[in-house]
């Protein structure tokens, strides 16, 4: 098959868990990595070590083993800075995962400043955002009394482009939007949308989460003005998420969370605050957890985000076309593997997500059921949830066999024609 | 994992053909409930008449756990007394809780017995007491009512 990563065999051997057998003696078949991603043994290893031998808190520790851990998490940033090509390594803030790295933008455009939204300004969305790309809008719009818009979605899962310019007016301040789809696997046009979004004067933030697992992300060329992502989808730890903001942005932003070492000097009376990035870094952050972030972005960005990208689009393509030879099963979203990541969600007549899901379970193959987060995308498409197989660069097109095996099993189990 | 144990005959059959279903009048009570984690969702209604359960009729959508056991309470309560009803809903809510290990009564659950395989699998417990939940709800503030 054209475009799968070389030496894949040897890849899947980084993942101890790729060796799992399951109940009934099953290989595991991990079809859930939108989900979370499995970790490759270079980033245990990393983070056992960091734990076994350097533990210390960071900054407040004045003895060696302090040292070591601050620096083993400031190089964490560093590695981190240049997975997304940031122009500075102060322009990446460690978050807990990307919900508080949206919620800490959405929260700190409330409070006065250069960048607060007020009442009578607009927030556009879409409508196939995760829940934490919309939630969090929702809240800053509603208490600012401001406006919350949305891209609609064309019938095949696109966002729908035709009304931008009514959408993105002179009074919008904020255009929030997600790089690739968790559910309909679109990948969006963010640059194009950015660049509507800056004539009128807008911040632009973008929610990555699935994008930064599958595609090269460039901050500087994709247009962004802040950009959020998790660690566990990159094969890295859960506990660790990132905002990276323009410094500029960032500088006008108040503090997020007060607390332990982002100040600069405090009195009983008040405050002043650390430069970015410790100003939104209260309290001891995840230290392990950022450590192992490094490890997996350096893992990734050896194997290649190019050739990630093309072995999801191959194994996306393979999964499409069975899918497409199974009857009374029907995909949400793109058809076509060049426009989506690698998250493919599909119905099948007859059955629930959920009962399909337990039934492919029995057969050792991990999907997930349900909404994934997702309801307003759900409802566009007239389904409350579905089934939602998601691939990685350790998946094989024999895994992706055996799904399709596993779904007419399903269909048999429920006597589904 | 052992399939048939989960989807016994009994639960398919209630799925494909669920008895009581559909919203009915005259009813006391409307309640709405949701599973957030996963989505379902039911709209129940309970009719009672002194201490009768006289009729419960739903509108429900999930999965074949969920959308069966709402048709197995509904023929459990349904003609019972309030009390009789809750007795039920407490079997059933230990059988659900019993972790596989507790032994059902047929007299008592009736063909919510063929459960007792759902109690095994931890994360689908929720699916078959979403239905209940929502009759204990309505049931509670058609009480409620009356005695206010």
């Amino acid at each position: 098959m054209l475009g799968l990563l070389p030496g894949l065999e040897v890849i899947r051997k980084d993942f101890p868990i790729l060796e799992r057998r399951l109940s009934g003696d099953l290989p595991l078949v991990y079809l859930d990595s939108a989900n979370t991603s499995q970790k490759p043994q270079v980033v245990i290893d990393t983070m056992v070590d960091h734990l076994e031998r350097h533990n210390a808190n960071v900054a407040r520790a004045m003895h060696q083993l302090g040292a070591e851990s601050s620096a083993a998490f400031e190089e964490a940033r560093d590695k981190v800075a240049r997975f997304l090509n940031a122009p500075s390594r102060d322009e990446v803030v460690f978050t807990k995962n990307a919900s508080e790295a949206l919620n800490l933008v959405a929260n700190t455009m409330a409070w006065a400043g250069p960048l607060e939204v007020k009442a009578g300004d607009r927030v556009v969305i879409t409508e196939m955002e995760h829940h934490s790309n919309i939630v969090p809008w929702q809240l800053l719009t509603e208490r600012k009394g401001a406006e919350l818009r949305w891209f609609g979605l064309t019938d095949d899962g696109h966002l729908d482009l035709s009304n931008i310019d009514e959408l993105i007016t002179e009074n919008t301040k904020v255009v929030s939007l997600t790089w690739v789809s968790n559910m309909l696997g679109t990948i969006n046009p963010i640059a194009e949308i950015a660049k509507r979004a800056h004539e009128v004067g807008a911040v632009v933030v973008v929610d990555a989460s699935q994008a930064a697992p599958q595609l090269p992300v460039d901050v500087q060329a994709s247009g962004a003005d802040f950009l959020a992502f998790t660690g566990h989808k990159v094969t890295g730890p859960t506990g660790i998420g990132v905002l990276w903001g323009r410094t500029e942005l960032l500088d006008q932003l108040p503090p997020f969370l007060g607390g332990g070492e982002m100040i600069a000097t405090v009195s009983m009376e008040r405050s002043t605050y650390a430069g970015i990035p410790h100003k939104f870094e209260a309290g001891t952050p995840p230290i392990v957890e950022a450590i192992g972030l490094g490890a997996a972005v350096d893992y990734l960005t050896e194997i290649g985000l190019e050739n990630i990208h093309r072995h999801e689009q191959a194994v996306t393509g393979y999964l499409l076309e069975g899918l497409a030879g199974v009857d009374g099963v029907s995909v949400l979203g793109p058809l076509d593997p060049t426009q989506r990541g690698g998250a493919v969600s599909f119905e099948i007549d007859g059955i629930h997500p959920h009962d399909v899901a337990q039934t492919l379970d029995a057969r050792g193959i991990a999907v997930r059921a349900g909404h994934h987060c997702a309801k307003p995308a759900h409802k566009r498409f007239g389904v409350q949830s579905s089934t939602r197989a998601s691939s990685y660069l350790y998946t094989t097109p024999a895994e992706i066999d055996a799904l399709i095996e596993g779904i007419n099993y399903t269909k048999n189990y429920f006597k589904v024609k | 994992m052992d399939l048939d144990s989960l989807y016994q005959e009994i639960i398919l059959d209630h799925y494909r053909s669920p008895h009581h279903a559909g919203l009915r009048e005259p009813f006391e009570a409307q309640v709405h409930h949701v599973n957030p984690t996963c989505g379902d969702e039911i709209t129940l209604r309970v009719q009672l008449d002194g201490q009768t359960v006289t009729d419960v009729s739903y509108d429900a959508e999930g999965c074949s756990i969920s959308q069966a056991a709402a048709s197995v309470m509904a023929d459990l309560v349904i003609g019972h007394t309030v009390d009789q009803a809750m007795a039920t809903h407490e079997a059933f809510l230990e059988l659900m809780q019993g972790r596989g290990k507790v032994e059902p009564d047929e007299e008592v659950l009736e063909d919510g017995i063929a459960f007792a395989g759902v109690a095994k699998f931890p994360a689908r417990v929720k699916c078959a007491l979403l239905s209940w939940m929502a009759f204990k709800d309505a049931t509670a503030q058609v009480l409620t009512k009356e005695q206010s």
